[in-house]
């Protein structure tokens, strides 16, 4: 089990987020505090999972929130179920509520790992400014997110000069456990400029990174600006050219690309998202949260999928009468559950396993599904896949085109 | 007209003349001798025995599209009390979702009104006629049962090709005709300079026009008078045997055919044996009535009238337009035959998935026996499987088809390119033999004959008219000339607008000429096409390929001189209809082994989201999915996957550059 308690609160809205988060002039932390205990524990309680593996502070931005409540809920976790000393706890951050201080106070709060970068949702932004810069920087600054006009681009309030520094201080508290996330194919961004922006992301990262191919999402104002023809649209040679040198690098630099778009040396490869491509149970806490996992506690005996409310006050307002405020719940079928499997697990470097399928599909092994003729084997001829005593996984190249293998993969699993 | 396509709104919009004693439509002036027509009993029949045949009118209402047909049929159904007086009748005649969704006739409709005037009775049939270029075979149908016409004319824009195309119909039928000027309320409105061009082109008096706005209802009472002064009752008499002409059909689920009958002489009632005399087939009438539009079923119909028939007829193709119906044993000379439907326009029609090739069987079936106009012919390709070769009208009806077959059967299907009925002369004795003649009519390009063993080939071609604002001319003439087209003739019917006529080789119009036509004049111009029969032309067949397999959708044949360019401009928009995948593609066109034109489509280089956590997942699964659907229903070319909807959207949105 892997609780992922989320913060929904944000100072401001950034130009690429369309997260669920609220801008709100004052939150009631006691209040919603509360509320996040009491929803942990109800839902740890139906899910009847005895041992939590990690957890994940997310958001909204919940660097913003008082370690106090960090720690509430951590106690209520360990309350509730056997959290073991050595489990990974993570916060998202940003890096203007991220001070040392701060910092420290969510390490004594019980935070083990750091996640700090532009891509903490929604964080503090400025109002996004009227007239964008279209032109590429001219100026050679470091790191995506370590670029004040890139930043600026973003919608992001805080400068370049404070992200480093809050890498800096999150690398002295929590070593070996700092992730940052990077950021590519920003409107009127050069293959060139990413390429030294990476370099000095790689002088300052710790040993995990997470690296995001910039994603236009319906209802953020970067996307109105690029579809509307303010910004140009980034073509997609470039992006692939981008991706491809910054894997490249990261390799180079000893880190294992493990996922997609995530990046780890050292082994510190983040266990909470590994849950989710593995396909293993997560409980999601707070307003929009999303889980999986099998309600023992009510008598479930299917892997459901389920959403919280989204709004905050009514949340609350829920959680308060009822002790948790789950709007949905969907009862996955067996063959959702495997189409699951099989799409998250592929974004992994170790792909399905064998024994994972076998979890999820006693009766119907790896083989007997993509080893008959049909896409799977088109597709390990084409030298995109491989299916032998590991599992079925993406070679390097397929992966950059998962997308394109699934359709055919899921309408095969479905035949089968 | 299929009742199930009679939809909600049809029923919700006019309170049925079927449905017991709906007071709005009893037209006050009926005979008492007919008593009560729409009796409690909602079944009784009316009697209209009481019309002679001086006191009846048969009529049709001809106009270019848009100059107000369909508006002016509802005024008149709503003067005559035939439906009640509401703003929301619009279009009362087309019921077909396709013709309210395009503001066009496609099938033709008709409507038994009662008019009083100066104390005469008179039984007026408005025989509604479909409006589109492709249905002018369909028009000439309706116009055989009618004695006169009303010609329509918008007086903003005044006359059109069509315009000129159903006068010419009309004044060859030797009908009388009501010359219409509509939409006189409009503020650009030039009744005057309409007249002039009537008077001009048709040679009608200037003085015999009348000025209406039909959708006001201004002066359409005078409309209805005309009707009734020049327009002759029909030359016929109840005691002649009987007579009938079937000018149209529909298929009722439940009744079978049903056949829109004029009556040319003696009368008809339920019980009577009658026969086909195309088929020679003997039935049994089990009902007779007029339409209202809804049927209305009477005792008998007599000479002079129009109305339908039902007598167990199973198929459409036992109604068929143009035959003469007689009593058993009192056989009559059959009327003078129609036109024959001539197709214009082939095209292969397949299942996107063959195991629903028997649904899709049974929908063109069911649409086929309402649209007599389509031909049928089974076909099966290697790549394509099982599937017919469809003739229509033209690509409207092909489109209008299309449409009808998605929305009333929920059938999606793969169109190839059409194509028009090409021939050619063999020179090939062992061809000639194996064809049983020398000369060959190809429908599908699969079947083109190589030149070798061939002598001659031939094209179909068609005068077009063109009527257009003077200003537009070298335009116009510079597309004519691009579409190989000859000019036969040029007039000016006012001072700013001309009519050009030209011969066009009929595969040059039949995609998008009229959409070019349009955008080039800016709407202003118009189009209306004859058949003109065939002349020799210098024919090949072009292949286009995806990484070397041909895709037999797009086997086009072409002329010569129009190769390369059509080659190059088929692969460039299948470039942007062909989503990006794994590898390259090559887009190629090519005539035999010589490729004449190349297209590439990179392969995907990166295709992945870049984040998928918790709460990613669903909306991520559901997206996939929806594409792993999608992915069932394209088009396999060789590995290369085609959307279903790509072959048709590089033909049809073809702009001439």
């Amino acid at each position: 089990g892997a609780p992922c308690p989320q913060w929904p609160y944000c100072r401001k809205r950034c130009s690429y987020c369309n997260f669920n988060k609220y801008v709100v002039p004052a939150v009631n932390e006691a209040a919603m505090r509360a509320c996040l205990v009491r929803e942990a524990r109800t839902l740890l309680r139906l899910s009847q999972v005895q041992s939590v593996t990690s957890v994940f502070f997310g958001g909204g931005t919940p660097s913003l929130a008082s370690p106090r409540t960090m720690a509430a809920v951590l106690e209520a976790i360990a309350g509730a179920a056997h959290l073991p000393a050595g489990a990974e706890v993570t916060l998202e951050a940003n890096p203007s509520s991220a001070s040392p201080p701060r910092l420290n106070g969510f390490r004594v709060a019980g935070i083990n790992r750091l996640s700090i970068g532009v891509q903490v949702r929604g964080a503090l932004s400025r109002p996004v400014p009227a007239a964008p810069p279209v032109s590429p920087p001219a100026t050679v600054l470091p790191s995506q997110s370590l670029d004040d006009t890139e930043l600026q681009l973003l919608g992001r309030e805080h400068t370049a000069a404070q992200a480093r520094g809050a890498v800096e201080a999150a690398r002295r508290l929590f070593p070996g456990r700092t992730s940052i996330d990077l950021i590519f194919g920003l409107p009127g961004q050069s293959q060139g400029a990413w390429a030294r922006g990476l370099e000095a992301a790689l002088e300052l990262c710790d040993d995990h990174v997470s690296l995001y191919q910039l994603t236009l999402e319906r209802g953020t104002a970067l996307a109105a600006q690029v579809w509307g023809g303010t910004l140009p649209a980034p073509p997609q040679d470039l992006l692939a050219d981008m991706y491809q040198t910054a894997c490249t690098m990261l390799v180079a630099a000893g880190f294992r690309h493990y996922e997609v778009s995530n990046f780890a040396r050292k082994g510190a490869l983040s266990t909470h998202n590994l849950s989710y491509w593995r396909a293993e149970q997560y409980i999601g806490v707070g307003p929009g949260a999303h889980g999986r996992f099998v309600p023992w506690g009510e008598g479930g005996c299917s892997r459901e999928a389920r959403v919280q409310t989204l709004e905050p006050d009514a949340w609350m307002q829920e959680v308060q009468s009822r002790g948790h405020g789950t709007r949905r719940r969907v009862v996955l079928s067996p063959l959702e559950q495997l189409e699951e499997v099989l799409a998250l697990g592929l974004r992994t470097d170790e792909g399905v396993t064998h024994e994972r399928w076998g979890h999820f599909s006693p009766h119907l092994s790896l083989e007997a599904v993509f080893g008959a003729p049909g896409e799977a084997a088109e597709l390990q001829q084409q030298g995109w896949l491989v299916l032998d005593g590991g599992g079925l996984r993406c070679r390097r190249e397929g992966l950059a085109l998962l997308d394109s293998l699934l359709p055919g993969l899921l309408c095969q699993l479905q035949r089968g | 007209m299929t009742l199930a396509v009679r939809t909600a709104a049809w029923w919700a919009r006019l309170p049925s003349s079927r449905l017991p004693a709906a007071p709005l439509c009893l037209p006050p002036w009926l005979p008492a001798a007919c008593g009560r027509p729409y009796s409690s009993s909602g079944k009784e029949k009316l009697d209209i025995s009481t019309y002679p045949v001086e006191s009846i009118r048969n009529f049709s209402i001809i106009a270019h599209v848009d100059h107000g047909k369909s508006t002016l049929a509802d005024r008149l159904l709503e003067i005559t009390g035939t439906i009640a007086k509401t703003d929301r009748n619009k279009q009362v005649l087309d019921k077909l979702q396709v013709e309210r969704e395009r503001g066009i006739t496609v099938k033709a409709q008709s409507a038994s009104l009662f008019y009083s005037h100066e104390g005469v009775n008179y039984l007026l049939n408005l025989i509604d006629t479909p409006g589109h270029v492709d249905f002018s075979y369909e028009v000439s149908r309706s116009l055989s049962a009618c004695q006169g016409v009303i010609l329509v004319v918008d007086a903003n824009e005044g006359i059109q090709a069509q315009t000129v195309a159903n006068f010419y119909l009309a004044f060859e039928a030797q009908l009388a005709i009501i010359p219409v000027i509509n939409k006189i309320d409009l503020k650009n409105a030039d009744p005057e300079r309409v007249e002039k061009q009537i008077e001009k082109l048709f040679d009608i008096p200037i003085h015999e026009c009348v000025r209406i706005s039909a959708k006001q209802g201004t002066n359409v009472e005078k409309v209805l008078q005309k009707v009734i002064e020049k327009i002759p009752p029909p030359q016929c008499n109840t005691a002649d045997p009987l007579k009938a002409l079937v000018f149209d059909s529909t298929f009722d689920h439940y009744r079978g055919v049903i056949a829109n009958i004029a009556l040319f002489g003696g009368e008809i009632q339920k019980g009577h044996k009658i026969v086909s005399a195309h088929t020679k087939k003997r039935y049994e009438v089990n009902e007779v009535g007029i339409l209202t539009p809804n049927e209305q079923p009477t005792h008998k119909l007599y000479a002079g009238q129009v109305g339908y028939l039902v007598a167990g007829m199973k198929e459409v193709t036992e109604a068929q337009i143009g035959d003469t119906l007689f009593l058993y044993k009192q056989p009559v000379e059959p009327l003078p035959g129609f036109k024959s439907a001539k197709p214009m326009v082939f095209a292969g029609m397949y299942p996107v998935d063959q195991t629903e090739y028997n649904n899709l069987k049974s929908a063109l079936e069911r649409l086929t026996l309402n649209d007599s106009s389509v031909t049928v012919h089974r076909d099966s390709s290697l790549a394509l499987g099982a599937g017919w070769r469809l003739g229509f009208l033209g690509l409207l009806h092909m489109e209008v088809f299309n449409q009808r077959l998605e929305q009333e059967y929920n059938t999606s299907v793969i169109l190839t390119a059409p194509t028009v009925p090409y021939k050619a002369v063999l020179s090939s004795a062992k061809l000639i033999k194996e064809y049983g003649k020398a000369e060959i009519t190809i429908i599908n390009p699969a079947q083109f004959p190589d030149k070798l063993s061939v002598s001659e080939y031939l094209e179909p071609t068609v005068l077009g008219t063109i009527v257009t604002p003077q200003e537009y001319i070298g335009k116009i003439i510079v597309l004519c000339q691009d579409r190989r087209a000859v000019q036969k003739d040029m007039l000016y019917i006012d001072e700013h607008r001309v009519m050009l006529k030209y011969l066009f080789p009929l595969n040059e119009i039949v995609v998008d000429f009229y959409d070019a036509l349009k955008s080039l004049s800016s709407g202003y111009a118009s189009f209306d096409y004859e058949d003109a029969g065939y002349q020799a032309a210098d024919l090949i067949k072009m292949d286009i390929l995806l990484n070397g397999n041909p895709v037999e959708e797009l086997a086009t044949i072409i002329h010569n001189d129009k190769a390369y360019a059509t080659g190059k401009f088929l692969c460039e928009r299948l470039k942007d209809a062909i989503p990006r995948q794994l590898f390259e593609i090559a887009i190629q066109a090519a005539i035999g082994k010589k490729i004449i034109a190349r297209e590439t489509l990179k392969a995907y280089r990166k295709n992945v989201v870049a984040k998928c956590y918790g709460g990613d997942i669903t909306r991520r699964m559901k997206l996939l999915k929806r594409q792993a659907e999608g992915k069932k229903l394209m088009r396999k070319i060789g590995n290369v996957e085609v959307p279903r909807d790509a072959f048709i959207r590089v033909l049809k949105r073809q702009t001439d550059k």
